[in-house]
């Protein structure tokens, strides 16, 4: 069976961002971008269903400019054995277009199985792998954090807000990835030379047939309210002094 | 037109996001009908049908609802999406699951966690983990957001309770189905709506301490447990207790952070809170930069010597 990880380009984990001078978006300019921390979980999970026999091949698929082919690249580096890339220089390509973008590449890379990141870290929309499932009327696991892939169904123990929820999904089917599903591998030096010479295909939404105009107009990007500093107390008593004074207890 | 509210059910019936997203839903414009979908979910209707300014509750009570799940879920909104020009869900662990896949049946894109109905179609939501805010106007003709339950207090109860009506499911053979869960259970309050939290960190570095050390304040402070990342990850607290950027977004009265270094990840969870304090032995962790009140000490001396303080 195949598994298809789509893969986005984001803003590195660590960078704390700023909202552009003129306010209509983020300043990205000399800011380090990696692959978005949830695709990189489900790229590790895709990776150990064909390290165990259970999947054939993982297709990395990403959607963007020319830049995505070094996310997809690093998905190759971490083991995937082919990449797709959707290219494409619009600044903003929302969850919407993206699924349906990524519906077009089910339609001719027939996979049994996807496995998205459940949020990407800049928009973070949480949208694109429910829309996915919907779009081609499959079952969905959302937040997983145990994948246990049979023949012809998935078992999928998922984060819910009162603990976890188990459910089995008939294939093929969508999956979102949580945080504690597993820890990503990191590429190693011979493995990111190896993945220079895997496949990397191109294609574009013009030749898949999907619209990518955005629905949302972003009208403006602003910076959250500040939080004025605050004051360092000398003791727990001092502490809750001060929070008698304002009131909260 | 009409908004159509999905109520957040849980083991204990209504769930208060439901009338945090109500306050968000009214602000639409239009009269709002709350659906109420599952099986044998009376009460959670009756109470729903209480809510102030609520038009109608549209209870869907049917076995193959049972669990929720996103497929059955989705079709059966589809089925009465007609009616609407507004679809809005609190933005739970439940609501992300479902919301997006009505909107991309209705080819919608979805507008997720609002924090402010500026318009009918025009909202303010979070992007990058809260480190800037989005103003977006909705092109679609009919709008699918979900509520950041944190940004809207709950809608109280009104006078007069609104009339419930049943709807019918249609059957569908079934795409997923319910295995099992494992819900937690707490005397506490629950974190997402509770006045005080008080959240442990990596710090505490056992189970046995966030039992040892955190609990003993929350239950003096009457507070909710939270916790970072790494606390959950290392096993020291569940998975429902994270805060952050992709745990619970809170914002209490009070939000105490224990041995929690305030990562960027973990700020977007609790940055709202109206009153932060922070025990940390570093005097140059991140969390002091949005902490009202600061107390640099070793946690494990701090904390009992406020629980002592508290009683003085
Ligand atoms: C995609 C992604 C999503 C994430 N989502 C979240 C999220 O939703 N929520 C979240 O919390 N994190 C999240 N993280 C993780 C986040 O980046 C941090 O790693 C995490 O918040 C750190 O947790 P911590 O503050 O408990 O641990 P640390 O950063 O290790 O901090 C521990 C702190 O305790 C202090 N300390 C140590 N000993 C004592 C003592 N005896 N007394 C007092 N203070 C002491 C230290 O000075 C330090 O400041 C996410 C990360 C990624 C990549
Ligand atoms: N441009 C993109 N290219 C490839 N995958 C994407 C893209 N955008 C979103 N995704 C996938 O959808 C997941 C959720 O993203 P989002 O719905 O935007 O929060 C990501 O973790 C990716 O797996």
């Amino acid at each position: 069976m195949k598994i298809l990880v789509p893969v986005k380009r984001a803003v590195d984990r660590n960078v704390k961002v700023r909202v552009n001078a003129d306010g209509t978006g983020i300043d990205l300019a000399n800011v380090k971008m990696a692959m978005n921390p949830f695709c990189e979980i489900a790229v590790e999970a895709a990776l150990r269903l064909k390290e165990a026999g259970q999947a054939s091949e993982v297709v990395v698929v990403s959607i963007g400019s020319e830049k995505s082919a070094e996310t997809l690249r690093t998905g190759l580096a971490m083991g995937a054995d082919r990449g797709i890339l959707v290219k494409t220089d619009a600044p903003r390509v929302e969850p919407l277009a993206v699924a349906k973008l990524l519906k077009a590449v089910i339609g001719t890379e027939a996979p049994g199985l996807v496995i998205l990141g459940k949020q990407a870290i800049d928009d973070d929309s949480n949208q694109t792998g429910q829309m996915l499932a919907a779009l081609m009327g499959w079952p969905q696991a959302t937040f997983a954090s145990k994948i246990d892939l049979e023949a012809d169904a998935v078992t999928v123990a998922r984060e819910v807000d009162g603990g976890t929820e188990t459910l089995r999904l008939a294939l093929p089917a969508v999956i979102t990835t949580d945080l504690r599903l597993n820890e990503p591998r990191y590429a190693s030096l011979p493995n990111i030379m190896k993945a220079k010479k895997k496949p990397l295909d191109e294609t574009t939404p013009e030749a898949l047939g999907v619209d990518i105009a955005p629905r949302l107009q972003v009208l403006k990007v602003a910076e959250p309210p500040r939080r004025a500093g605050g004051v360092k107390v000398a003791s727990a008593a001092d502490l809750v002094a001060k929070l008698r004074e304002t009131g909260v207890l | 037109m009409r908004t159509l509210l999905i109520a957040e059910i849980d083991a204990s019936g209504l769930n208060e996001a439901t009338a945090k997203a109500l306050t968000a839903a009214v602000k639409l414009g239009s009269p709002v009908d709350i659906l109420v979908a599952g099986s044998g979910d009376r009460a959670a209707a009756e109470a729903a049908s209480r809510l102030e300014g609520v038009a109608r509750v549209r209870l869907a009570d049917d076995a193959a609802l049972a669990h929720r799940l996103a497929e059955p879920l989705a079709e059966l909104v589809i089925s009465i999406a007609a009616d609407y020009d507004a679809i809005v869900a609190p933005a739970t662990a439940a609501g992300k699951n479902l919301l997006p896949r009505i909107a991309a049946l209705l080819d919608v894109m979805q507008v997720s966690e609002v924090t402010a109905v500026l318009g009918p179609d025009t909202f303010e939501r979070p992007i990058y983990a809260g480190n800037a805010i989005e103003t977006v106007q909705s092109r679609d003709g009919v709008r699918v957001l979900t509520v950041r339950t944190a940004a809207f207090p709950p809608t109280a109860e009104g006078s007069a309770a609104a009339p419930i009506e049943a709807i019918g499911v249609a059957p569908t053979p079934p795409l997923s189905t319910f295995v099992g869960e494992a819900l937690t259970t707490s005397a506490r309050p629950e974190l997402a709506g509770a006045r005080i939290v008080v959240s442990g960190g990596r710090a505490l570095g056992s189970f046995e301490s966030f039992e040892t050390v955190i609990a003993p304040l929350a239950d003096r402070l009457n507070a909710a447990i939270g916790a970072s990342r790494a606390a959950v990850d290392a096993g020291f607290a569940g998975n429902d207790l994270q805060v952050g950027q992709t745990g619970k977004v809170v914002a209490p009265d009070l939000y105490v952070a224990v041995g929690i270094s305030g990562a960027i990840q973990h700020l977007a969870g609790m940055k709202d809170s109206k009153v932060i304090v922070a025990i940390n032995k570093d005097a140059e962790a991140p969390i002091f930069q949005v902490a009202d009140y600061g107390l640099v000490e070793d946690l494990f001396t701090a904390v009992p010597a406020l629980v002592k303080a508290l009683d003085d």
